[in-house]
């Protein structure tokens, strides 16, 4: 794929300026991401109120395509409810291990601008982390690694349909 | 120079032919993105020139049987060049004798035979062993292996913000405990070459061996094991212009004597009872089951290729490059360089002010540009320096000043897209 698709204006401006960034002080919710590869951490924190995520925010090191997936993941969660969240997760997922066909119904809306990272093996992991830490906090599950039992990018946890 | 495989080589010569060294390996001729590679990841691995494709093809082709065992006509080949090649490994690190090159899968195997070989046989609880913070992963984690086993202790030598070892705070670790020193040449990460031979003396004078990891010291100075006098040196052909699964230990005969065998199988005993075994000699003793003999006289093809052109010239043209990259990318507001050592071989280790290294790795490939980014298995250096990851140019000597231009374009590329 050609990188400028990839590192569209949408993805570098919600790393230059990401939504929903820093801490809860009393979140209901929360678990850390880790990327053992490249080092990356990423901190996720919601309050769920009546099954609906009414505050969530996010903070750690990470690269670009990482931060600008867990901003506007972020931003398309708020006020949804669990069950919404889960299966935009699994449709995000889907969608960058190539699995989805996005001309069907989707929930996805502007996070399609990651669609082209299915091109990019090595970087599927930077955009799903945010999603699988969300997917650990939801299930009250402390921490996650991408290297580890629970790889977002593997098959091996129970909301996974595909590997890389 | 002498070449019994009847295998074409350069010539020995004064002048670095730079068009005829490129036109050896074929891979350079790699459209990436439609753009000419630029492979500025020799630290990671390194190409193969045709003379070593050549080799292994003309092996398989003509040559292969197994060693050490029939009376036949291809087993007598194939020991014979299986031996061949480690004679010449021998005289391009300059050993005493051929039977001190063990052949091992690479530089993490060569470690791990010296920590199970020499380590779990003469490392006791309360020992020290001392480490210095430059080096790869593969040469702390066998060692914390050992010292959780038999209780002993890791001593670390701090580095300065160049990226050199404090030498002063090395000597001061040495007391009676002290029982071995890993060393690593040539920092993988940043490029340092370190001061060895005046560490190794030291360590002597206090009767410690020394393991020297070469890996990223052998592809690109000469290295000569009678001079540093070191216990043992490691590295991996497929650094130097060699197949992947290959790698060699250096040891003092009477260190490898003294020294248990790591893996048993065939080829390492001498005979075999169900009450006893008795162990071959060295190196033998050390090389269990069949190897991966193919590898090994590749190996061989591949110090051959590399003495044909010779180490000093290597040098002196990494040198060059090193001297022109470091110039032009410490002239780019917002980059820094990792690593400002006197003494480096062909290694930039750079981040960007605001852009993560996988950022700029995934587009730097966009433009052809291969460079590594991440940790570099050298996690304790990049704590030291505080940063999670780095981005890394490494350069052979088969990279050209045309190469360093394309990456400084790349990098200003990188910086445009994200301001």
């Amino acid at each position: 794929m050609n990188t400028k698709s990839l590192y569209q204006e949408v993805i570098l401006d919600h790393n230059r300026k990401p939504r929903n960034y820093g801490t809860l002080e009393h979140p209901s919710h929360q678990a850390v991401g880790h990327n053992p590869l490249c080092g990356d951490r990423l901190d996720i924190s919601l309050q769920l109120e009546n099954d609906q995520i009414s505050c969530i925010a996010f903070h750690g090191e990470s690269c670009a395509i990482c931060k600008a997936s867990a901003s506007m993941m972020t931003a398309a969660v708020k006020g949804k409810t669990r069950t919404d969240a889960e299966t935009l997760i699994q449709e995000f997922r889907e969608m960058t291990l190539g699995e989805l066909d996005l001309n069907h119904p989707h929930h996805l809306g502007r996070l399609t601008v990651f669609s082209g990272i299915r091109d990019l093996p090595t970087r599927v992991k930077c955009a799903i982390l945010p999603w699988h830490t969300l997917h650990a906090a939801l299930n009250a599950l402390s921490s996650v690694s991408t290297e580890a039992e629970n790889d977002p990018a593997s098959s091996t946890s129970e909301n996974a349909s595909g590997n890389v | 120079m002498a070449n019994n495989n009847a295998i074409a080589v350069l010539e020995t010569g004064a002048h670095f032919d730079m068009e005829r060294i490129r036109a050896d390996f074929p891979i350079l001729n790699t459209k990436v993105e439609g753009k000419p590679l630029v492979y500025l990841d020799n630290a990671a691995s390194s190409q193969m020139p045709q003379q070593v494709i050549d080799r292994l093809v003309y092996y398989q082709t003509a040559q292969h049987a197994n060693i050490n065992r029939a009376v036949h006509y291809l087993s007598e080949v194939a020991t014979d060049e299986y031996e061949k090649a480690r004679q010449k490994i021998q005289r391009f690190v300059n050993a005493r004798e051929q039977r001190e090159i063990i052949f091992t899968s690479g530089t993490t195997d060569s470690i791990n035979l010296v920590m199970h070989g020499y380590g779990r046989q003469f490392i006791q609880a309360g020992d020290e062993i001392i480490l210095t913070t430059l080096e790869h992963h593969s040469n702390i984690v066998p060692w914390q292996m050992l010292a959780k086993e038999k209780g002993a202790v890791i001593r670390v030598v701090p580095i300065n913000d160049a990226g050199e070892l404090d030498i002063e705070s090395y000597e001061k670790l040495f007391n009676d405990r002290t029982k071995f020193v890993g060393l690593i040449h040539v920092s993988n990460a940043l490029g340092t070459i370190n001061p060895i031979k005046r560490m190794i003396d030291y360590a002597h004078q206090q009767d410690v061996p020394v393991l020297v990891d070469g890996a990223q010291a052998a592809p690109h100075i000469a290295v000569d094991m009678q001079a540093l006098d070191c216990d043992f040196y490691v590295f991996s052909a497929h650094k130097l212009c060699g197949p992947t699964g290959i790698g060699m230990l250096y040891g003092k005969a009477s260190v490898l004597e003294a020294m248990q065998p790591f893996k048993g199988g065939g080829d390492m005993i001498a005979s075999v009872t169900f009450e006893e075994t008795t162990y071959a000699d060295i190196p033998h003793k050390f090389e269990a089951g069949t190897p991966p003999i193919a590898a090994a006289i590749g190996f061989g093809a591949a110090v051959d290729y590399l003495s044909s052109i010779g180490m000093e010239q290597i040098y002196a043209h990494e040198s060059k490059l090193l001297h022109y990259a470091t110039e032009r990318i410490s002239a780019i507001k917002g980059a820094k360089i990792l690593g400002t050592a006197a003494q480096k071989t062909a290694v930039i280790s750079f981040i960007l002010d605001g852009i993560h290294p996988h950022d700029i790795g995934t587009i730097l490939n966009q433009d052809g540009i291969a460079v590594r980014t991440g940790h570099h298995c050298a996690q304790p250096i990049m704590q030291r320096f505080n940063v999670p990851a780095t981005s890394r140019a490494s350069f052979a000597f088969y990279n050209d000043i045309s190469e360093v231009d394309a990456l400084i374009a790349g990098i200003r590329n990188v910086q445009n897209i994200f301001l």
